[in-house]
């Protein structure tokens, strides 16, 4: 028997494997990419690599430089604390409120944004109207409000973050479902009969991801930021337990006698930031269509 | 040009009523008075100092006196500092914290536009690229971070500036403070203004002004700046309150006797009226700033009818 | 023959691409004499635009040229910027396709203009300013003087379009480079400018290079003309010879693509049905928009975008709707098809009243009426393949059909319309223009409706592609006896297609007639206007155009004039006009809205 090859189907490429060719071409934000990775997975499973828990105490050496031979690499703080240990830990909080508070506001953002946008008219003006009113206030200030009067709440830390920032998410989706809203392939959809929650579902929501992609990965180093911020006020995450913030507060005090304290958890701070931001604008190149338009 | 001024104060007094109404909430909601020191006063006594401010009245009679005396400029008196006024501490912190932050804007607005700038005309250059990743440094530094470092190495090692107060009012003791409070601004306008002024060079009126044969001077300057700024202009809102947020913390790192650092230890010392006072005023002080910002926006943007 | 202005001799332009270098344009050679016009063509892609771009250095940055251009005797290829500023506004100037995006928005007319004369010659602000406003006079701008102080968003489309020819004159240069220059605006306006240009080339002695992708606006502009494809000259030579003794295969293609007001299309025009058979019929449509009013406490304003229009379409019948941009004739089809809030009036589709239906009943007739737009690829959804696009009418209205029946008629129907199936699996942006637009047809085709209606279906296509997709919506139509309301600013391609067509002017209906009675014996003024603005690929045919335009631009749909709409525009306009409606009148199988159309 001779098999005839039949001509075999062509796939086509989506405009998601479009962009991740080019995320993958960008150098800095692909480095970012895997030193995120790498930093998480530090987070999660280092600790258990040192011999040190992250509030025990070492009292044979307190406030050690970085050494190799106690085991104590990054060196201790003034209470005898591994910082290795303590660096890890506070990065599991920090990486933890840029991610849940993050989740918070797109939750609330997107649907927000999504239903002023696609409903538009009355509601559209009422709902971007609040928005506007809640965007004037000067957050922040609030926010330390909070900490102040209800305590140091890892919680309250979640919603108060998610609180502030749904607001720029909600602005964006709504502009973006604004545009997709009377772009001509949704009208098609309308004219072919097909129902609004398809619409949404199939039509204007793929179309946001691209955007809301980009945005997240824009917030999360924002909402650290914020958390160490507060911690760095004091107003952050309780003793013992600890965070980047907080450490770099402790770190600043103490900057003078023992420079390491403040050097490793800024460094991990600040290079995670870095990396959320070279991989935002990575993403934000490869997923704005505006840029593809050859001459 | 009238209706959006309007416009915008409608939406502007809502902002404030809400802005109040909440801080006074949520001090009010508090748990922890301001009286619960170490020990405990007596019943009579505090029950005479609840009276005399007024925390024996219903919320809503408080509230209302609040609100009516901040109408004329009285922010209420001091838990902490027994001897002042919210208005008098305001009065002695503001016009540090004025002089901090309009310094800092000024030194913001001026090297990010000119960085941005460049970095546009030169695109994809190695300076570009320079200036571009310095700019994310300075976005993805904390100024609490870098406040730090800047003291560490310009005050403690080099000792060429000041650590920390404000001495008898030298320049140079604002250096540092400054900078470190103008970095993250001086990132985020650079990019902005790249961002927006690449766009701008790229678009079909500057390719007029070339065939025009306008030199490239004439053509940046008179075409391209002021269409290029428009995202600048609109960005100096939000900036203002970055500032405004960033010098509590500077404040607190460089020893600076400003408004921020007065809102810090009242926050940590729980004196109500100081902290909503500042609160409240640096609210009126963003949203009126917002509104201006606005209105100035309108005004140079020839295409929406005055 | 006097030395040329300008020779271009082996011209190439690369642009570097992430993928490699793409060649824009290979090889070209051309000269141009002292107030010659030399006309350009080619569909897009072919390298006309980038080929002058690169001579003036105005490239994007990773472009970059080879060959030689000699202007005036000197090589201006590579010259330094600082020389070619000398040169750019002052001996060569420009003139871009879209006025709208090619004038500074934050700069005023005068400003953009005087700094031009202020760095070339050296004028001081007041004579300057003087001379501005003299050239806006001799582009026949009205109250020159007051326009200076305007803002390009203030002026019309055709206003912006003479202040860009009247600032590329202002140094009086001896070669003007005219890059689309009317492809943007109606044809109207096309017209206007066009003659504008012809006698500014009179009284200036300029050389024009006029580019185009329009044959037609060539025959009447042109000395000689190169048609450019793919970055090569396929042909060249006088106006004459590539017209009418045309020896390269594509130019012959092009002159047989494009869609000619001169020469009767071969269909005969059908009778329309009697009065019970019609498929469709509106009545008194009106679609009226809330806009904002501009003072404090003003009113909001109303914009009557369609303000009673009223037409009957039997079945498997083509009617044509032409109008200027802004007459209102996409809001029609979208007032019918009940994608936008209807203000008055009724449209029976099958006999049914789609605004007595709720909604349920609506989307279940929607099956029975489609729409194809304008933009082909913006009316697909970027994220879902061809399969999706087409197959998704299928699963509203059929669901008991399984994932492979639908893939099976999504085959068929690619199949009919032209395009591979094995194509199923790929995304909108990996297909070009043309099939694109077949895409959407499979998707407006695979439920089988009665009505189609094409919004602009062609006009963002090329015209050879053009006339391949006006070729295939007449076959599905005839196979499958569908009824067309096909909508375009293109007189000729409405005339390829319709049986009967409607003209309409601010959202009112000026004439409906059978085909060849329009263009025979056009009685609205507005409908003579447009069949006399439309420029025809016969170059001896345009020399001796003697028409009469159309003055002016169209009112504002926000301020209608009282009256006849048409009135402010209209030669013939008397007193009567300005105090009444016109009516619709009946001249044998014509409607017409005027009130001297039995005089004139």
């Amino acid at each position: 028997m001779t098999a005839v090859t039949a001509p075999r189907a062509v796939t086509g490429h989506s405009l998601w494997q479009d962009a991740w060719l080019v995320l993958r071409r960008n150098r800095a934000a692909m480095a970012s990419l895997y030193l995120l990775l790498t930093t998480s997975v530090l987070v999660l499973f280092a600790p258990y690599l040192s011999p040190y828990g992250f509030d025990f105490t070492d009292w044979d050496h307190v406030s050690i430089p970085p050494s190799w031979q106690t085991a104590h690499i990054f060196g201790t703080d003034g209470l005898g604390r591994d910082l290795f240990v303590r660096t890890l830990y506070g990065g599991r909080i920090s990486l933890l409120v840029g991610i849940v508070a993050t989740s918070v506001s797109l939750l609330i953002g997107v649907s927000y944004g999504a239903i002023a946008g696609y409903v538009g008219g009355r509601v559209d003006q009422v709902m971007m109207r609040i928005v506007d009113i809640l965007y004037a206030l000067p957050f922040m200030f609030l926010v330390i409000l909070l900490m102040v009067f209800f305590g140091r709440n890892i919680l309250l830390i979640f919603v108060a973050i998610g609180a502030i920032n749904w607001l720029d998410m909600a602005r964006i989706v709504r502009g973006q479902t604004l545009s997709l809203k009377n772009r001509e392939f949704v009208e098609a959809a309308r004219a072919g009969g097909v129902s609004s929650s398809r619409i949404i579902r199939r039509h204007i929501v793929p179309n946001l991801l691209g955007v809301v992609v980009v945005y997240v990965t824009l917030m999360i180093p924002q909402v650290i930021l914020v958390e160490s911020f507060l911690s760095f006020l004091g107003l952050g995450v309780q003793e013992p337990m600890t965070s980047w913030g907080a450490l770099v507060n402790d770190g600043a005090a103490e900057m003078e006698n023992a420079p390491w304290m403040l050097v490793f958890p800024a460094l991990f701070l600040t290079v995670t930031l870095f990396c959320f931001n070279f991989l935002g604008d990575g993403l934000r190149d490869a997923l704005d269509p505006r840029d593809r338009s050859a001459p | 040009m009238l209706k959006f001024v309007l416009r915008r104060f409608l939406v502007a007094i809502p902002t404030l009523l809400i802005l109040i109404g909440l801080s006074f909430t949520m001090i009010r909601m508090a748990p922890g008075g301001p009286f619960d020191g170490e020990k405990q006063l007596p019943p009579d006594i505090e029950a005479n100092l609840r009276a005399a401010y007024h925390l024996d009245e219903p919320l809503y009679q408080q509230f209302g006196r609040y609100v009516f005396n901040l109408l004329q400029g009285d922010f209420g008196p001091s838990f902490q500092y027994r001897d002042f006024s919210v208005t008098e501490l305001i009065r002695s912190g503001f016009p540090v914290s004025l002089r901090l932050g309009g310094l800092a804007m000024c030194l913001a607005l001026l090297v990010g536009i000119s960085a941005g700038t460049i970095a546009a005309l030169r695109q994809n250059s190695a300076l570009d690229h320079g200036v571009m990743a310095t700019a994310m440094l300075g976005i993805s530094i904390p100024n609490f971070v870098m406040a730090p470092l800047l003291v560490l190495i310009f005050a403690i090692y080099l000792g060429w500036l000041p650590a920390g107060g404000l001495g008898s009012g030298e320049l140079s003791h604002l250096v540092l403070p400054v900078i470190a409070l103008a970095l993250p601004q001086i990132a985020y306008i650079s990019r902005l203004t790249r961002g927006s002024m690449i766009e701008v060079l790229r678009s079909n009126y500057i390719r007029t002004a070339r065939a025009q044969g306008l030199p490239t001077r004439t053509i940046i300057l008179r075409h391209a700046l002021k269409p290029a700024l428009m995202p600048v202009v609109s960005y100096i809102g939000p900036a203002t309150a970055a500032v405004i947020t960033g010098s509590v913390v500077i404040e607190q790192i460089f020893s600076i006797p400003g408004l921020g650092r007065y809102f810090v230890q009242g926050a940590l010392n729980r004196d109500y009226t100081l902290v909503m006072g500042v609160v409240v005023f640096y609210g009126v002080l963003i949203v009126v700033f917002n509104l201006l910002v606005d209105i100035v926006y309108r005004w140079l943007d020839p295409r929406v009818p005055l | 023959m006097s030395a040329p202005v300008l020779a271009v001799a082996d011209l190439g332009v690369r642009f570097a691409m992430p993928d490699g270098p793409v060649e824009a344009v290979r090889g070209l050679s051309y000269e141009i004499g002292p107030g010659e016009t030399l006309g350009i063509v080619g569909e897009s892609g072919s390298g006309k635009s980038q080929s002058v771009l690169a001579l003036l250095g105005l490239l994007a940055d990773n472009g970059s040229v080879t060959g030689s251009a000699r202007f005036d005797g000197r090589e201006i290829l590579g010259l330094p910027e600082r020389e070619l500023n000398r040169i750019r506004g002052k001996r060569i100037a420009m003139i871009f396709q879209d006025p709208m995006t090619s004038l500074n928005p934050y700069l005023r007319i005068g400003q953009q203009m005087c700094r031009v004369l202020q760095h070339h010659q050296g004028l001081d602000h007041r004579s300057a300013w003087q001379r501005c406003a003299q050239l806006l006079d001799a582009v026949h701008i009205a109250e020159a003087r007051s326009r200076l102080d305007m803002y390009p968003h203030e002026l019309s489309g055709g206003m912006r379009q003479r202040v860009m020819i009247a600032s590329a004159l202002l140094c009086r240069p001896v070669l003007l480079i005219a890059d689309e220059p009317t492809t943007a605006l109606d044809v109207t306006v096309q017209a206007q400018i066009l003659r504008l240009m012809r006698e500014l080339r009179a009284e200036f002695s300029t050389s024009i290079i006029l580019i185009t992708h329009d044959l037609a606006v060539v025959a009447g502009n042109c000395d000689r003309v190169l048609v450019m494809q793919a970055g090569r000259a396929v042909e060249s030579g006088t106006t004459d010879a590539v017209f009418y003794a045309t020896r390269h295969e594509y130019t012959k293609a092009l002159l047989a693509a494009v869609p000619r007001l001169d020469q009767v299309p071969p269909s005969a025009t059908r009778k329309a049905p009697a009065d019970e058979n019609f498929l469709l019929a509106v009545d008194d449509l009106k679609v009226y928009f809330e806009v904002a009013g501009d003072g404090l406490l003003a009113a909001p304003r109303t914009l009557r975008a369609v303000d009673g229009i009223s037409l009957r379409l039997g079945a498997g019948e083509t009617l044509g709707i032409v109008g200027e941009s802004g007459c209102g004739k996409s809001t029609l089809a979208r007032g019918i098809l009940r994608l936008v809030a209807v203000t008055g009036g009724r449209v029976l589709l099958l006999g049914s009243d789609l605004g007595a239906m709720d909604k349920a009943a609506l989307r279940g007739m929607r099956r029975n009426m489609q729409l194809i737009f304008q933009d082909p690829l913006a009316s697909l959804n970027p994220r879902m393949t061809v399969h999706d696009i087409v197959t998704e009418p299928l699963e509203t209205f059929h669901p008991e059909y399984s994932r492979a029946e639908r893939t099976r008629r999504a085959k068929e129907i690619l199949v009919r319309v032209g395009l591979d199936p094995l194509l199923l699996n790929r995304y909108p942006h990996e297909f070009s223009g043309g099939q694109c637009q077949r895409i959407g047809i499979a998707r407006a085709l695979i439920l089988e409706p009665r009505l189609i209606i094409c919004d602009e279906p062609v006009s963002a296509l090329d015209v050879t592609i053009q006339a391949r997709i006006i070729e295939l919506l007449r076959t599905l139509q005839a196979e499958n006896h569908i009824a067309l309301l096909f909508i375009a600013h293109d007189l000729a391609v409405v005339r390829q297609i319709s049986q009967r067509i409607l003209v309409m002017y601010l959202g009112r209906v000026v004439e409906i007639a059978d085909r060849d009675a329009l263009f025979d014996c056009p009685r609205h003024p507005y409908t003579r206007a447009l069949i006399d603005a439309v420029p025809v690929p016969d170059p001896r045919t345009e020399r001796a155009r003697t028409a009469v335009l159309l003055e002016g631009d169209l009112p504002s749909p926000l301020d209608l004039p009282t009256g006849c709409g048409f009135r402010t525009r209209c030669p013939h306009a008397v007193e009567r006009c300005a105090a009444e409606v016109p009516e619709l009148q009946r001249f044998g199988a014509t409607l017409v809205a005027c009130h001297r159309a039995g005089e004139i």
